[in-house]
């Protein structure tokens, strides 16, 4: 025989040992209900991908402490966390892998590139996913009944900030800044057409990305051009180097972001620089919610980590998972899925109910700002009468 | 004016840092002729250990003048001994391989380092404490703060060192030596391992110095964060004629300058159509331009072509 | 047996293996694996294309991925309601929508990406290894910053949000995004992407190797060994050197086209610089300039990682019981340790070419 047939065929063969070594037992059937999670735990954004991870987890192990029941009958809920690298292609390969471990129901993704490919293979499969962090709208435009998101997307927390930004602060002339990313840049384009609209002037519009920390050259920018206000599209990470950075270059500006800044590390990261910073938030303040000082506490108690941003959409995700299952009698994705679009649960990031497209129904939206270090309610704003200002999605 | 004096400030001190970066890169190319893809994560390791260090000690009450020396100290040190080992693992065996083999094993060990920071510090992205005085300075117009001073002077320092140490000394002369020709130096008596040890190790404290420079001054450190800054760095190296080391200097301040500038002016050039999101397209429009009239760098000589 | 029996023979072995692997690994593992298989061969026909460039020419790229998202971008554009949405004009030119057919996209992939490929490699023609390298590097990023900011003042690319909802790739009547009934069997839509896939990966092999012993390729391997004794051979190295950087490219145009279509979704977020220098590790880890090795590099770059994601979790409950280690973490470390420890055992590649493991022994 000669060299390289039998090179092929051992490389062949060496696949499908490889293969065989990770093989997964099937999903044993009867009291255990898998759920999977998921989102990116290598690579930039790890830190987030791990925080769902964590609050997915916590979730979880709730429902199993509670002794909760399907049915009448005691189940045990286990988790089956994958990484999907942040990666488009990893994704759909990742969501086929929860598919065949015959999961009733999935947390993520957390980048909308990921969540969008992957929602083709949930939905050919028929199992309901949940986002906890996918901000892109069109990520339930695509007629599936199985996307659902426990975030505010882009148009519908874009205009909301910036409502308060025109009326509330009677902002008159505002920059924005964005990461580069589909949150950040999703975001920053809702707020600026809702401004533009209501005609504050932009007076610039620049872009960083979310691996940089220096924001120096933009902020410079942005200085000469002597804004009231500076709306940042993007998450805590550079928003707290940002909030230092712009006190050190004598901004006087206010710094503005959306749910991606109103987070306790914002706060580590900038210091005494944060204060003044808003940030709005799907959902009613905290401590008005029954579980979400709770939440907190419980989160760092258990994993010996502050909770970085999404642990409470991660959490609340299961649960509403959860609940759907119970109304149904049934785990089975066919059954619990009608259930799950009449979700009524109250979380620890709100009320939650899906509109007919899966996502969040208008809900509260809460401003937040920091005094003396914390984050402080400021105002609850009630979007479905701010909202129609909103351009259609760009 | 006001503005453009500040984007120069802003431009000089991201280019120091991108210069000291690019140092390590240019001192492993100049004598292997290899990039070392995994210099970056010396300079996140750097940033790390120095965290580590300087926490316990604030929170023992040390007091806040010694805490940026001890924790850079420590990070040198530890540095020194990572880049020794890198060499010793990664490098030394291939040194006869073909060309893009030590490539792969570089970005290897740079998954390696990532991912034990990971498993030691967490994914998380650590506040940096205010080691310095953050209280800026106002100089015509323009804002500078210690932490920016201390980062060019102490660069400046550093680079000055080391250009004594390669034209001044022993070992220095034995760098050149072997940069110019392996073989020759080894026959006139130069321990040609141990200069190529030295010169990981001397790179390696550089970049650690860099990394807990970086971390003070934006007051955060990350485990990714040494693949950007490694990667830029390089490209100055590169603009300034790799294996020089005052074409690294140059490079780095002139990719800072580029950078601050091309940030701040894109925008009004082109009458809002590009803006701050192309800089680095700018960056490397005017790398790609530089290298078009000046194949080896801004200082870079004309080596003889080697197969 | 003659020597020609036996060629037929273990063609019709390997050919045999191909069409019924997907069926193996989807049964036995599920159908996650028949995804990575897909994958996989995506990858060789990117890895080919920078094989050409990198393996037979010389010229190190780490910029390749650019290609891939040009062919993307066109498959994306040219089948999506994104132009139609955004450019009146063009809506009224195409009442019914664009769903630009694959036999005239997936050439126009080829060709502009073949394009952007020579317009890449005229200014860097006088530059050398690592000059090159960076800036063909600082190409692939150049692509990327224009794929996510081009959606002002005109949106084309929308973005960093990418192209959603772009059609699933159809050959004729058949939709490979649907899966196909064949009397009464039901292909799945991952196998139908399989077997195209295959197909293209059997034509570009088969191109692959034909360019390898054409006047071309001869003049590109000269080119890698010393472009000046080539040169005084009378090879006009300017020409060579864009053919080889146009014909690398545009094989990554083809798998570009083929990526839009299977995940229906283009993102700048799959074009990064860690995708081209994946690709070159594929190349380098294979056997650089050899096909089989290269092919063999892109199956144990994109199989060993999803192995390990099976194993480092999993394995380490089977031995302490309980998960110790963060198993990404794990994952990640076990990879780069592969790659630190191929090369230093197998410098040349895991399956180099004869000729260079010649040279190799004589060191």
């Amino acid at each position: 025989m000669n060299t390289p047939f039998r090179l092929i065929a051992l490389s062949a063969a060496s696949v499908l040992v490889l293969a065989a070594c990770g093989k997964q037992e099937a999903a044993s059937g009867g009291d255990v209900v898998r759920i999977g999670m998921a989102s990116p735990l290598t690579g930039p954004q790890s830190h987030i991908g791990q925080d769902i991870k964590n609050g997915a987890l916590l979730g979880v192990e709730d429902l199993n402490a509670a002794g909760f029941e399907i049915g009448g009958k005691k189940v045990k809920f286990e988790l089956v966390a994958e990484d999907d690298e942040a990666n488009p292609s990893k994704a759909t390969t990742v969501a086929q892998k929860l598919v065949d471990s015959k999961v009733a129901g999935v947390v993520g993704h957390f980048n909308s590139g990921a969540s969008i490919p992957a929602s083709k293979v949930y939905a050919d499969a028929g199992i309901p996913q949940i986002s906890p962090g996918s901000t892109n709208p069109r990520y339930t435009q695509q007629g599936y009944a199985t996307t659902f998101r426990v975030v505010a997307n882009d148009d519908q927390q874009g205009p909301a900030v910036a409502r308060y930004a025109i009326d509330a602060l009677k902002t008159k002339r505002v920059a924005v800044i964005d990461d580069s990313t589909s949150y950040g840049q999703g975001l920053a384009n809702a707020f600026e057409a809702t401004v533009k609209a209501a005609g504050v002037e932009v007076v610039s519009h620049e872009h960083t990305t979310d691996k940089d920390t220096d924001f120096a050259a933009i902020l410079t920018n942005i200085k000469a051009k002597n804004p009231e206000l500076v709306f940042f599209g993007g998450i805590d990470t550079q928003a707290g180097p940002m909030a230092k950075q712009m006190k050190a270059l004598g901004i006087t500006a206010k710094l503005m972001g959306g749910d991606g800044i109103q987070t306790p590390k914002l706060l580590e990261l900038a210091g005494g620089a944060a204060d003044g910073t808003i940030a709005s938030i799907p959902g009613l303040p905290k401590d008005k919610m029954p579980g979400g000082q709770a939440f907190l506490d419980k989160f760092k108690k258990r994993f010996g980590v502050g909770v970085e941003l999404f642990a409470p959409m991660g959490y609340d995700a299961v649960h509403v998972l959860a609940e759907a299952m119970k109304r149904a009698g049934s785990s089975e994705p066919a059954k619990y899925l009608p259930e799950l679009k009449k979700t009524n649960y109250s979380g620890v990031i709100g009320p939650i109910a899906f509109d007919d497209k899966g996502d969040l129904k208008n809900g509260p939206i809460t401003i937040n700002v920091v005094k003396g270090g914390k984050w402080d309610v400021l105002e609850t704003v009630i979007p479905g009468a701010a909202a129609p200002a909103a351009p259609a999605a760009k | 004016m006001e503005t453009f004096i500040q984007q120069l400030v802003n431009g000089i001190v991201l280019g120091a840092v991108y210069a000291l970066v690019a140092l390590g890169y240019t001192m492993v190319y100049g004598i292997l002729g290899l990039i070392n893809f995994a210099h970056g994560e010396v300079v996140m390791i750097g940033a790390l250990v120095a965290l580590a260090v300087i926490k316990p000690l604030a929170a023992a009450g040390v007091p806040l003048g010694l805490l940026l020396p001890l924790g850079l100290l420590v990070a040198v040190c530890v540095c020194m001994a990572l880049g020794a080992a890198i060499e010793r693992i990664a490098y030394r065996p291939l040194r006869n391989a073909p060309r893009l083999a030590p490539l792969i094993t570089a970005i290897g060990v740079s998954i390696v380092l990532q991912y034990s920071a990971v498993l030691i510090w967490g994914r998380t992205y650590h506040a940096y404490p205010e080691l310095l005085p953050v209280t800026p300075m106002e100089f015509g117009g323009a804002r500078i703060s210690v932490a920016q001073i201390v980062i060019v002077v102490l660069a400046g320092a550093v680079m000055a060192a080391l250009l004594w140490l390669v034209h001044r000394t022993r070992l220095g002369r034995a760098m050149r030596a072997t940069a110019e020709n392996p073989a020759v130096a080894r026959l006139m008596g130069v321990n040609v391992d141990r200069v190529i040890t030295a010169t990981f190790v001397i790179g390696s404290a550089l970049g650690a110095v860099a990394g807990v420079l970086v971390s003070v001054n934006y007051s955060v450190a990350h485990y990714q964060m040494g693949f950007m800054l490694g990667l830029k760095a390089f490209t100055a190296a590169v603009l300034g004629g790799i294996g020089n080391l005052a074409g690294a200097m140059v490079g780095g301040l002139l990719l800072g300058l580029i950078e601050a500038f091309g940030a701040g002016y894109i925008g009004d050039l082109t009458g809002g159509v590009f803006g701050s999101n192309y800089r680095d397209v700018f960056a490397f429009l005017v790398l790609v331009g530089v290298l078009i009239f000046r194949p080896s760098g801004l200082l870079g000589e004309r080596v003889a072509e080697r197969a | 047996m003659s020597p020609r029996t036996k060629a037929l023979l273990s063609t019709a072995g390997i050919g045999l293996l191909l069409a019924v692997l997907p069926f193996v690994a989807g049964g036995l593992f599920g159908a996650a694996w028949v995804r990575v298989l897909d994958f996989v061969l995506i990858y060789i026909l990117l890895a080919l294309g920078l094989n050409i460039v990198v393996g037979y020419a010389g010229l190190l790229d780490l910029g390749y991925v650019a290609f891939y998202a040009v062919g993307a971008y066109l498959y994306a554009l040219f089948s999506s309601p994104h132009l139609t949405e955004h450019f009146p004009a063009i809506a009224a030119m195409f009442p019914g929508g664009l769903h630009g057919p694959l036999w005239l996209l997936l050439p126009a992939g080829a060709l502009l990406a073949g394009v952007c490929g020579a317009l890449l490699g005229a200014p860097t023609l006088r530059l050398r290894g690592d000059y090159l390298a960076i800036v063909t590097l600082g190409f692939g990023e150049i692509v990327r910053i224009f794929m996510n900011n081009l959606y002002a003042p005109v949106n084309v690319t929308n973005g960093a949000q990418g192209i959603t909802q772009i059609d699933p790739l159809h050959l004729g009547p058949v939709n490979l995004g649907r899966g196909l009934e064949i009397g009464g069997l039901h292909v799945s839509s991952l196998h139908l992407y399989y077997y195209l896939f295959l197909a293209l990966v059997l034509l570009i092999v088969v191109l692959s190797i034909r360019l390898e012993d054409s006047r071309i390729g001869r003049a590109w391997v000269a080119i890698r060994e010393d472009e000046i004794a080539a040169k005084a051979c009378g090879i006009n190295t300017r020409n060579v050197k864009l053919l080889a950087f146009a014909m690398g490219a545009s094989f990554g145009g083809v798998a570009g086209g083929l990526f839009a279509g299977f995940q229906q979704f283009v993102s700048p977020e799959s074009f990064q610089l860690i995708d081209s220098i994946m690709i070159l590790c594929m190349v380098v880890l294979g056997g650089m300039g050899h096909i089989p090795g290269v092919i063999l590099g892109c199956i144990v770059l994109t199989v060993l990682p999803e192995a390990f994601r099976y194993g480092a979790g999993p394995i380490q409950n089977l031995l302490f019981g309980k998960v110790l280690v963060d198993p990404e973490a794990l994952r990640m470390m076990l990879f780069g340790l592969t790659l630190v420890v191929v090369m230093l055992y197998r410098p040349a590649g895991l399956w180099p070419e004869p000729r260079r493991r010649q040279e190799m022994a004589e060191r």
